[in-house]
C-alpha cells in the first residue's frame, strides 16, 4: 500500500502549484487559532491511521494563486517525544511518518511572550536542516508587555526567515503568508542533535542579543492566579464554575433535548401518516425516525457542554482547574484533567466520553473513559423515580429528610463509589505502572476568540453526528426489528412484543436474571432499553399493554412486583451497561472493541452481582 | 536541597535534574521545559490539598508538578537573583 502511494506523494510534491505547509510549534503557542486564521471553514479533521489523534488539514489560495496545504501537528514540547501527539509531530517533521509525506515548509510557530520555553523546540527543529521559517505569534500581547523583539537580528541569529503574526486579528497573519508565498524556502544547515542545556543556552545568549523583556510574567497573570488558585477561594470558585457547567448541561439542554425528540417523533408519525399501516411504516417512525430523534437529542447537551469546555480551555482556565484537582483525583488512579469529563457525565456519558479529549495521557484518558458510565446519566432517573415513587414510601427520616430523597442520593453516591473503586482496580491491574508525569504549563490568560470557539463546536458537533449517530441510528433500527419481528399470532392474548424476537430474548435471559428476581416482563423490557435507558420504562409500559400510561405503570409495577425487585433493579440501574449509545462512543474515541468489550464486560458483572446481592439480602431481610 | 523543599514565594537556582530511574523521560522532559544548570526558578503556587502539585515559575512559564517531579531538581538558595 505505501509502496503504490508514494511515488503519487512524490509527484505532488514535485508539482509546484501546491504548496504542503506543516505547523509545529508547543503547545499554547496559538497554532490552531493561526490555523484557523489561515485556513477559516476549509478544514478536514480525522485521525491519524490506527490512533485517536486529532489529524487537522486546512487549505487556502495564495496571493499568487498558488494552493497552500497546510497541516495543524499536535502541539509539543520537544522532538523527543513523551506522547503519542508529539510521536505523530516528531515522526511528520523529521519525514518518518508512514502516511504522511515531509512537509516541503514547517512553519514553526512561537509565543512571542513565551520565546525563553518556545525558542529551544525552534532550535531543535532547526537542527533536522529542513526548510523552515519561524512566526512570532501573539505579537499584540507581547507589545502589550513592553517586550521588544529584534526580529532582523533573530532571522540572522536562527538563519531562517521570521516574520510576525497576531492569530486573533482579522489579517494578522498576513506576513506569513506572503512569506510563504514569495520567498523559496531557505534551509537551515543540518546539525547533530544537541543536549538540552547547550539549546537552553543558546536560546538564553539569542535572547539576550534580540529580546527585552521588561518583566518575565504578566502582571494581570499573576493577579488572577493569586486568587484563582488560592486554596480556598480558589475552590470556591471552581465550585461555582462546576455547577455552573452541571446546570448548564443538565438543565439548558433539556427543553432543547426534548424539543428535538418530540419533533422527530411528530416528523416521524407526519411521514407515517401518508404510508398504509404495516411494517414500513412501523420502521419509519419507530426505526428510523425514532433512532435519529435519538441521535439528534444528544447534540444540545454536546454542545453546550463544549461550549464551556472550549472557553474554559481557551482561556488558560481548564488547566487550573486540573491543578486544583489533581491531588484529589491522583489518588484514584487519575488525573486533574478528568474531573470535568466525569462531571458532565452525570448529565449523559456521551459528551463526558468525548469531553476526555482535553486528557493528554493516553492511560489516564482511557480510565476516565472507563469509569465515565458509571456516573448516575439523566436517563437513568425516569427508571429511579418509576421504582421509588412506586415502592419508597414518602416519610421524612431525622426530622428533615425525606426518604425517596435519600434512596435517589444513595443511588448516586453508590455510582460514584463505584467509580473510584473501579478507577483503583484498574490501576491495580493495568500493565503499565510506570509514574505518568503532569509537568502540566499553566499558559497566560487570554480572551478566547469566537472564530476559533465556533470551529471548534462544529467539530464536535460533526464529529459526533458523522461518526457516532450512523452506529445508534443502525444498531436502533436492529432493535426495531427485535422489537417488531415476527407479528403476534392471531387472536394473540399477550401485547406484540411478547412474541417478537426481543420477547424471546426477554424470556430466555429470565433463566439468567431470575436470580435477581427479574421477571420476564423486565427482562423483555431490557432489551429495547439498550437503545437508551429511559425507553426500559415505556418498554414496560408496553409489555404490561399500557402504553402510553406511565402513571398505570406505577400502579401495576407497585401491586405485582416485590420489594426486592424493586431494590434489585435500582441496583441494576447504578451500573446499566445498557446503553449502546455509550458503547458506540467508547468505540469512537477509543477506537478499539476490545475497551468496548471490557467496558460492557464489567459494568454487567458488577450490575449483576449487586443485583444478586440486593435480591437475596432483601428477600433475605423478609422484603 | 530540592525543588519539593523550596518554601512557598522563594526563589532558587536549579543545579540539576536527576534521573530516578533509568533513561528518566521525566527528567528529560524537566530538562527540556528549560530546568537546568542556572537557571532562576521561584515556587509560586501550592495545590489545595497535601500542598501539591506545586506550581513553578521557570523563564516566562509556569508549570505545575507534582512533588515527586519535583523533587528529580536540585537546587541552590544561596546566589539566587
Amino acid at each position: 500500500m505505501n509502496a503504490v502511494a508514494a511515488p503519487l506523494r512524490m509527484d505532488a510534491s514535485r508539482d509546484h502549484t501546491h504548496l504542503h505547509v506543516a505547523l509545529v510549534g508547543n503547545p499554547n503557542c496559538g497554532k490552531t487559532a493561526l490555523f484557523n486564521l489561515l485556513t477559516g471553514t476549509r478544514q478536514k479533521v480525522a485521525n491519524y491511521a490506527g490512533v485517536t489523534i486529532e489529524r487537522k488539514e486546512g487549505h487556502y489560495t495564495a496571493p499568487s494563486g498558488r494552493s497552500v496545504r497546510v497541516l495543524d501537528l499536535p502541539g509539543a514540547y520537544s522532538l523527543a517525544a513523551t506522547s503519542p501527539d508529539e510521536a505523530i509531530t516528531r515522526d511528520v517533521v523529521t519525514g518518518q511518518h508512514a502516511q504522511e509525506a515531509a512537509p516541503d515548509l514547517i512553519v514553526c510557530v512561537a509565543d512571542a511572550t513565551n520565546l525563553r520555553l518556545h525558542l529551544r523546540f525552534v532550535l531543535e527543529i532547526a537542527r533536522l536542516g529542513r526548510p523552515m521559517l519561524l512566526a512570532l505569534n501573539m505579537m499584540d500581547a507581547a507589545r502589550r508587555r513592553g517586550i521588544r523583539i529584534d526580529t532582523a537580528a533573530l532571522a540572522q541569529k536562527l538563519g531562517m526567515p521570521v516574520v510576525e503574526t497576531i492569530a486573533v486579528k482579522h489579517g494578522g497573519a498576513n506576513a506569513l503568508i506572503a512569506q510563504i508565498d514569495d520567498a523559496p524556502p531557505t534551509h537551515p544547515y543540518p546539525q547533530p542533535a544537541t543536549p538540552s542545556a547547550d539549546l537552553h543556552a543558546e536560546v538564553r545568549s539569542i535572547l539576550a542579543a534580540t529580546v527585552s523583556v521588561p518583566r518575565r510574567t504578566a502582571a494581570i497573570d499573576d493577579a488572577i492566579d493569586r486568587v484563582v488558585l488560592h486554596p480556598v477561594l480558589g475552590l470556591a470558585i471552581l465550585a461555582i464554575v462546576m455547577f455552573l457547567i452541571f446546570q448548564a448541561v443538565f438543565s439548558w439542554a433539556t427543553p432543547l433535548h426534548d424539543g428535538i425528540d418530540e419533533g422527530m417523533q411528530a416528523a416521524g408519525a407526519w411521514i407515517g401518516n401518508a404510508l398504509p399501516d404495516g411494517a414500513l411504516r412501523s420502521l419509519l417512525t419507530d426505526g428510523v425516525f425514532a433512532g435519529l430523534g435519538t441521535v439528534l437529542a444528544f447534540l444540545p447537551q454536546i454542545l453546550i457542554l463544549f461550549l464551556f469546555i472550549l472557553c474554559l480551555e481557551e482561556s488558560g482556565y481548564l488547566p487550573r482547574a486540573a491543578f486544583l484537582l489533581d491531588r484529589m483525583m491522583l489518588s484514584a488512579g487519575l488525573t486533574g484533567r478528568s474531573f470535568i469529563p466525569l462531571l458532565s457525565s452525570f448529565a449523559c456519558a456521551i459528551p463526558g466520553i468525548m469531553a476526555t479529549r482535553s486528557i493528554p495521557d493516553p492511560r489516564d484518558r482511557l480510565t476516565t473513559i472507563l469509569i465515565a458510565p458509571l456516573m448516575t446519566c439523566s436517563a437513568r432517573l425516569p427508571v429511579y423515580a418509576l421504582l421509588i415513587a412506586a415502592f419508597i414510601p414518602q416519610r421524612t427520616v431525622l426530622g428533615v429528610f425525606n426518604l425517596q430523597g435519600i434512596v435517589l442520593f444513595t443511588l448516586y453516591i453508590g455510582g460514584i463509589v463505584s467509580a473510584l473503586l473501579v478507577a483503583w482496580v484498574i490501576k491495580r491491574l493495568r500493565r503499565d505502572k510506570s509514574e505518568h508525569a503532569l509537568m502540566m504549563e499553566l499558559p497566560s490568560y487570554r480572551m478566547p476568540h469566537p472564530r476559533d470557539i465556533a470551529i471548534g463546536l462544529y467539530e464536535r458537533g460533526m464529529i459526533f453526528v458523522k461518526r457516532v449517530g450512523g452506529i445508534i441510528l443502525a444498531l436502533t433500527v436492529l432493535l426495531w426489528f427485535l422489537s417488531s419481528f415476527p407479528a403476534p399470532p392471531a387472536g394473540a392474548s399477550e401485547p406484540a412484543i411478547h412474541y417478537s424476537l426481543a420477547g424471546m430474548i426477554g424470556r430466555g435471559l429470565h433463566t439468567v436474571f431470575a436470580p435477581l428476581g427479574f421477571n420476564w416482563q423486565i427482562c423483555i423490557a431490557l432489551v429495547p432499553g439498550l437503545a437508551a435507558r429511559e425507553v426500559a420504562v415505556s418498554s414496560l409500559a408496553t409489555v404490561y399493554a399500557l402504553a402510553g400510561n406511565e402513571d398505570g405503570l406505577q400502579a401495576v409495577v407497585a401491586a405485582q412486583w416485590s420489594l426486592a425487585t424493586a431494590l434489585s433493579l435500582l441496583a441494576w440501574y447504578v451500573f446499566a451497561p445498557m446503553c449502546i449509545s455509550t458503547l458506540a462512543t467508547v468505540k469512537r474515541e477509543t477506537g478499539s472493541m476490545r475497551n468496548v468489550l471490557v467496558l460492557a464486560g464489567y459494568l454487567f458483572g458488577l450490575a449483576y452481582l449487586a443485583s444478586l446481592a440486593t435480591y437475596q439480602i432483601a428477600k433475605a431481610l423478609g422484603a | 536541597m530540592l525543588l519539593s523543599e523550596l518554601a512557598m514565594g522563594a526563589s532558587a537556582t536549579v543545579i540539576e535534574v536527576k534521573d530516578s530511574v533509568t533513561d528518566d523521560r521525566i527528567a528529560q522532559r524537566l530538562r527540556d521545559l528549560g530546568f537546568v544548570a542556572g537557571e532562576p526558578v521561584r515556587l509560586v503556587a501550592r495545590g489545595p490539598l497535601g500542598a501539591d502539585p506545586l506550581l513553578v515559575q521557570i523563564g516566562y512559564t509556569r508549570f505545575a508538578l507534582r512533588r515527586a517531579e519535583a523533587a528529580r531538581v536540585t537546587i541552590t538558595t544561596e546566589a539566587a537573583p
